[in-house]
């Protein structure tokens, strides 16, 4: 439907063949992009630098479990036949290790040297729905507050985005009650579905922007006929009646603001190993530490900027000790913050729906159920007895 | 210039790859030779600069009576005293003797057990004297190593961190060998190694002992959940660190599985 939507907004749904899609990586190269798309490395698939179309998982489909990840072959050939793995967006965008500045002391003074290096400008092949929700959050805290990140905007500003809609979802995924998937309607130049059947195997592609009409203009395109319109928007469809997890957002937002005594919280301690896990593979999680490093005669030091987690005894650490210094603590915030907080601070939910916190979790604790669990075990008010 | 401080390396029941990190520093070895005096430094030089010395970097555990008297000196000899590596910090591989009948070890291993005079336990420094910080690993991390003598000479707090070796290895990229079904410890191990293990697909083995928060109790359970038999468990927890009481009692928990 979100398809359908934009058709009729303007921007048509294109066709293009699996052999023509061998191009774009060149054309987004030669216009001078970095492309960065889902490659298999270590039996996952991550993110890292695309050469060519043949760098593609081809051939491969995940299992995903709390706790637990597995790629799989399978037989069709498709390209983008996985769901989202261990990175994001967010490894490229906001870089877990970034160099602010060098300095210099001599008998003159300190000179600070600010890094002035130019980040690559990026081409995102391959984001998903989540993805581009999660860009949309960061960008939010991350370019359009009051202070703008530089390291962030520098690496984001210029990017180009070729989004492909989810037609099989993991059992992990939720993004549809997080309403930020399975397809893509906003924050994408291009976007593709996967389409393998009877009539073959091809893309339906439409332009998210002029930048994008302008790529899509040097691939063999032809505009898409009703039924290749329709199959995608069926595939959609059934992606969307597959996913097997939910939470309310909404309904969230209140239950964790009323539950910080909930004692819930410390059975997940029990479980959590405050790994920061969740954290780190989180597409909007974005907090960061920074640490001076110095040499040995103090003469030159580095200031770098690093992820860092809600999960560290150092995150929430102030003169007079750890403010969070227990797993419950720790996880309460986390969760609360994501889910709730984050209403107020950004005027969105920080949760994309991803569900990478559930799969990247050593020991599988799985948000959705916490919520549930959270409902369960939250002290109603007593009903008011009703006299006849 | 400045009286250079006085840098000693103290060596107990170890392997002596913990003090060799330093000799490994190449690059930075005379840049902090020329900071500091090295007083006392065996691996390095037959010279040795009476005390009182700034800072003692030690390395090893108390295994024997004498070991626990010489502690004492070098304690009273130094102004800091910094340990390095697994050994000195929570007793090593050599604490696995903590979970069995050491006089038995004796009588396999040597042809003269009576000559051998030892402590039933393997312990750390920090039991015997106060330890101003303790650097981890097994071995120690060359550039923790050379942060903890910068942080000295420049009297702050040396940057490193406690927490997991998760938070290193998602940095840097890694697929989480855990979720892929290899046990790991790296989410109740500190981080400082770089999550070597995990880089190259293979589970972390705790080298750097317990993080800030460990939940052994609860890995321990989610690896048993996932079919890793008892045995295996406890050879998981009786490693480096074995001697950290977390450590123990878990292993000791399963080990009566
Ligand atoms: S919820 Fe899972 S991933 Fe997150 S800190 Fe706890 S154990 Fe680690
Ligand atoms: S909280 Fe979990 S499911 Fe939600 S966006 Fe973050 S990683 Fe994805």
């Amino acid at each position: 439907m979100q398809l359908s939507a934009l058709v009729e907004e303007g921007p048509a749904a294109f066709v293009v063949q699996r052999e023509a899609l061998a191009a774009l990586p060149a054309v987004l190269r030669a216009r001078g992009y970095l492309v960065v798309g889902p490659v298999v490395r270590e039996g996952a698939v991550v993110l890292e630098e695309l050469r060519s179309l043949e760098d593609l998982p081809r051939g491969w489909a995940d299992d995903q479990a709390p706790g637990a990840y597995r790629l799989r072959r399978r037989e069709d050939g498709a390209l983008f036949g996985f769901a989202v793995g261990p990175q994001s967006p967010k490894c490229w965008f906001h870089p877990a290790d970034a160099l602010v500045f060098r300095a210099r002391r001599s008998r003159a003074g300190t000179e600070i040297a600010p890094n002035v290096e130019a980040p690559p400008k990026l081409a995102l092949f391959g984001a998903r729905a989540c993805d581009l929700a999660a860009i949309a959050v960061q960008d939010r805290v991350l370019r359009e507050g009051p202070a703008v990140d530089s390291i962030y905007d520098s690496r984001r500003r210029d990017c180009f985005v070729v989004a492909v809609n989810c037609t099989e979802p993991a059992r992990t995924c939720f993004c549809v009650s997080t309403g930020t998937g399975p397809c893509a309607t906003a924050g994408f130049d291009l976007a593709l579905t996967e389409l393998i059947d009877e009539v073959g195997h091809r893309f339906i592609v439409t332009v998210g922007s002029p930048a994008g009409r302008r790529i899509l203009a040097e691939l063999h395109a032809r505009p898409a006929g009703t039924s290749d319109v329709e199959s995608a928007h069926a595939a959609h469809a059934r992606a969307a009646s597959e996913m097997k997890r939910a939470i309310d957002p909404v309904e969230a937002r209140g239950l964790l603001a009323r539950n910080a005594e909930s004692p819930v919280w410390e059975e997940i301690a029990d479980r959590c190993l405050a790994c920061g896990n969740c954290t780190m593979v989180c597409p909007t999680c974005f907090c960061t530490t920074v640490d001076d490093v110095a040499d040995l005669t103090g003469d030159h030091a580095e200031r770098w900027r690093r992820w860092d987690s809600c999960f560290t005894f150092q995150f929430s650490h102030l003169n007079s000790g750890v403010v969070r210094a227990g797993t419950s603590a720790q996880y309460r915030h986390w969760l609360t913050h994501k889910l709730s907080g984050w209403n107020e601070q950004f005027g969105q939910s920080g949760c994309v729906g991803c569900g990478r916190c559930i799969t990247w979790c050593p020991v599988g604790i799985d948000l959705t159920e916490e919520l549930v669990r959270i409902r369960e075990r939250e002290d109603r008010p007593a009903r008011p007895e009703i006299h006849a | 210039m400045a009286r250079r401080p006085k840098l000693a390396v103290w060596k107990f029941t170890s392997c002596d790859g913990c003090q060799l990190s330093l000799l490994d520093l190449e690059d930075e070895l005379l840049e902090v030779a020329g900071q500091v005096k090295i007083a006392h430094f065996p691996e390095a030089t037959r010279r040795s600069l009476q005390g009182p010395y700034d800072l003692s970097l030690v390395e090893g555990s108390i295994t024997t009576e004498a070991e626990k008297a010489r502690i004492l000196e070098v304690r009273g000899a130094s102004r800091r005293l910094v340990t390095i590596g697994a050994c000195a910090t929570t007793g090593g591989i050599q604490a696995l003797r903590n979970f069995a009948d050491v006089s038995a070890f004796a009588e396999v291993v040597y042809a003269r057990p009576e000559t051998i005079s030892t402590l039933a336990d393997s312990t750390p420094i920090s039991d015997h004297v106060p330890v101003d910080f303790e650097l981890r690993g097994c071995p120690i991390n060359k550039r923790q190593l050379l942060e903890v003598i910068c942080a000295f000479l420049a009297r702050r707090p040396p940057v490193v961190p406690t927490y997991s070796v998760c938070v290193e290895c998602k940095r840097r990229g890694a697929v989480c060998v855990a979720v892929m079904g290899t046990p790991c410890l790296g989410p109740i191990t500190q981080a400082g190694c770089g999550a070597i293990c995990p880089a190259y697909t293979r589970g972390c083995y705790g080298c750097f002992g317990l993080d800030e928060s460990p939940n052994v109790a609860s890995l321990a359970r989610h690896w048993r959940g996932s079919g890793v038999p008892a045995d295996q468990v406890v050879r998981m927890l009786q490693t480096f660190n074995a001697g950290a009481a977390p450590l123990r009692e878990e292993s000791e928990r399963h080990g009566r599985d």
